[in-house]
């Protein structure tokens, strides 16, 4: 069974092609890790695989079942949630609230029981508190304890990027995409995090699809290394594997001679 | 300080004694109300409750899911036109037709609801605007519907008591008004309200946590404009007469008004709102009659102005209060009632 895997997924913007060709395939329980510099292309894929952007080509397999081309929410039901580079979380409703949202997919109170709700013991009550319970073991579970009863919008930018963290293990998912979970911040919070994906994946066995910038944290923490550029896979493998590949070397520190660069690597350098 | 022990004092409808005592005491007032006043503050009081419920309706679609609507009368003249039209023509009994009255409205919001899906912010408005005013405009060509001359609202009966005046009809408003304001307060504190506002705050990211745009977007628009539908229902029954020129543009604006000075993303505020913004469009009325300040105002207006401004006075009142509250407190009566409580909460240090 495939558990996860995308196929020559293209994802051209007029003639520009953010994604072109990217494979790749994922066995479950591992961390997986996309690299690249800037503009390589990595949350595009993330965004395709979301059902945000429509893919030009390729296909996009989720257990055995092509979702490219689903909508959001029917990707989310399949099991795949996500966390933001730039945090988008509902700035106007607290820790818990948030964290709730998370929790849509497994309520079926409507509009007439939610707006009938009365009591405790009525079908609404019953299936909030009992919500309410599960998003607690996940504020426990990221020591957001203290933020519980905050709105959101005027927290620190880390424990932002946690309770987001927080929203996305609400949906109970099977693939994990975490775009940047270290973005911004100091070392100590870094480890922070760390431990956390570890965790995730050990104790609730989520797979982890992650995009990160931090090179020590990635060739720690992944099984496997995918690095674009241009939106270009330039190599695959083990992070020693791919550290060592010499265009990825080239894509990340330059290479001594401009003319030199591997073709795939260099040419036809984007504007900005 | 009062220590929570369970999940579902979050959600609870009253959070401690002092809600429910506060809650026993404008239910009695409520019910003593038209011992209390003269008939016309009983008029009053069913025009401020009928509005209370627009606003409240307009506000999960404003204030909760961020889509704007500037065709609410067009919502609240199909409530008011179906009610009628149901009971003289069909024959239902009057509960029967303004519950159909306000699917009829929800169901034209829903309609609504379906290019809301790909327009926003002002193109949004637009569009609303633009569904406001063509409705009106094909009832008034309908002759079936009394074109533009109106329809006189058929006699109240329910369940053999007539309701011919106001005071009777003041209770049957009432429980309406505070049904409706209950159920649009749990929708808030549920599943279906947190995905409103989850699309309002962050629409991208609602979407991959799973909640379904289309089916929330027009949720939103229906429930909306059904709140509309039933209020214009009983708004046909206070006046006993209506003609497609009392659902302008105006009024449109008007239920934005109230939610908007009220408080939006809140269930207290548009009520606020509404009570002061009602009470204001009523009194407002009757400023020429005012002893001195009367006289003055037909003076500055036949001096510098037209007669019509004097006489549309409320709408010039009402613009400056609106800019007020977007300059001073853009979270409305809410907002300030906010800050006082956290003012209060310290006194006197």
């Amino acid at each position: 069974m495939t558990f996860f895997a995308v196929r020559h997924l293209t994802m051209a913007f007029g003639g520009l092609k953010a994604a072109d060709a990217v494979s790749f395939e994922i066995t479950k329980g591992e961390i997986y890790a996309i690299i690249g510099p800037n503009g390589a292309g990595k949350t595009t894929v993330f965004n395709c695989i979301n059902g945000i952007y429509p893919p030009t080509e390729g296909s996009i397999i989720f257990k055995d079942r092509n979702i490219r081309g689903l909508s959001p929410d029917r990707v989310a039901k399949a099991g795949i949630a996500r966390t933001f580079q730039n945090i988008e979380l509902f700035s106007n409703m607290n820790t818990m609230e948030n964290i709730m949202l998370g929790r849509h997919l497994f309520m079926k109170t409507g509009l007439f029981r939610g707006g009938l709700m009365w009591g405790k013991k009525s079908f609404a009550g019953k299936e909030e508190i009992e919500n309410r319970r599960r998003v607690e073991e996940i504020i426990d579970l990221l020591e957001l304890q203290t933020y519980r009863n905050k709105f959101v919008g005027a927290l620190p930018y880390g424990i932002q990027k946690k309770i987001e963290l927080g929203r996305a293990l609400a949906a109970e998912p099977e693939l994990l995409l975490l775009d940047e979970p270290c973005a911004g911040m100091n070392a100590e919070e870094k480890q922070d995090v760390v431990f956390w994906i570890k965790d995730i994946q050990d104790m609730l066995g989520i797979t982890i699809l992650l995009i990160e910038h931090d090179m020590h944290m990635v060739m720690d923490i992944s099984d496997r290394i995918l690095a674009l550029n241009f939106g270009r896979p330039i190599a695959e493998g083990s992070p020693a594997e791919v550290s060592a590949h010499p265009e990825v070397l080239a894509a990340y520190l330059g290479t001594e001679e401009a003319g030199d660069a591997p073709a795939s690597a260099g040419a036809g350098r984007r504007p900005a | 300080m009062d220590m929570k022990r369970s999940y579902y004092e979050d959600i609870r409808l009253f959070p401690s004694c002092v809600t429910v005592f506060w809650a026993v005491v404008l239910l009695a007032f409520l019910l003593a109300y038209p011992f209390l006043f003269k008939n016309y503050y009983v008029y009053m009081a069913n025009y401020i409750a009928i509005n209370i419920i627009v606003v409240v309706g307009l506000n999960l679609l404003v204030g909760y899911t961020g889509q704007i609507s500037l065709g609410h009368a067009g919502f609240y003249a199909i409530g008011a036109y179906a009610t009628i039209t149901l009971m003289s023509l069909a024959g239902f009994p009057f509960l029967a037709a303004l519950i159909c009255a306000g699917l009829i409205a929800a169901a034209f919001g829903f309609l609504l609801g379906l290019p809301a899906l790909r327009l926003e912010g002002p193109y949004l408005a637009i569009a609303t605007l633009g569904f406001g005013v063509t409705i009106t405009t094909i009832i008034g060509r309908i002759e079936m519907l009394g074109g533009r001359q109106g329809l006189h609202a058929p006699d109240l009966v329910i369940m053999g008591y007539p309701l011919d005046t106001d005071r009777q009809f003041y209770y049957l408003v009432m429980i309406i008004t505070v049904l409706l304001v209950l159920f649009a307060r749990n929708v808030t504190k549920t599943k279906v309200g947190r995905a409103f506002i989850a699309i309002r705050d962050a629409h991208i990211a609602a979407e991959t946590m799973g909640v379904n745009l289309v089916l929330y977007k027009t949720m939103a628009f229906a429930l909306s404009a059904f709140y509309a539908g039933v209020a214009g229902g009983l708004y046909a029954f206070v006046l006993r007469f209506i003609e497609p020129g009392l659902f302008s543009l105006f009024l449109s604006v008007f239920f934005l008004t109230m939610a908007v000075a009220g408080g939006l993303g809140s269930v207290m505020g548009p009520i606020a709102g509404a009570i002061v913004l009602s009470f204001l469009d009523l009194q407002l009325r009757n400023i020429l009659s005012i002893p001195y300040v009367g006289d003055w105002l037909r003076h500055l207006s036949a001096s510098y102005f037209s007669l019509t401004g004097v006489s549309n006075i409320q709408f010039i009142v009402f613009g400056a209060i609106l800019i007020a509250i977007m300059l001073f407190e853009p979270l409305g009566l809410y907002g300030l009632w906010i800050r006082t409580k956290k003012y209060w909460k310290t006194w006197p240090f």
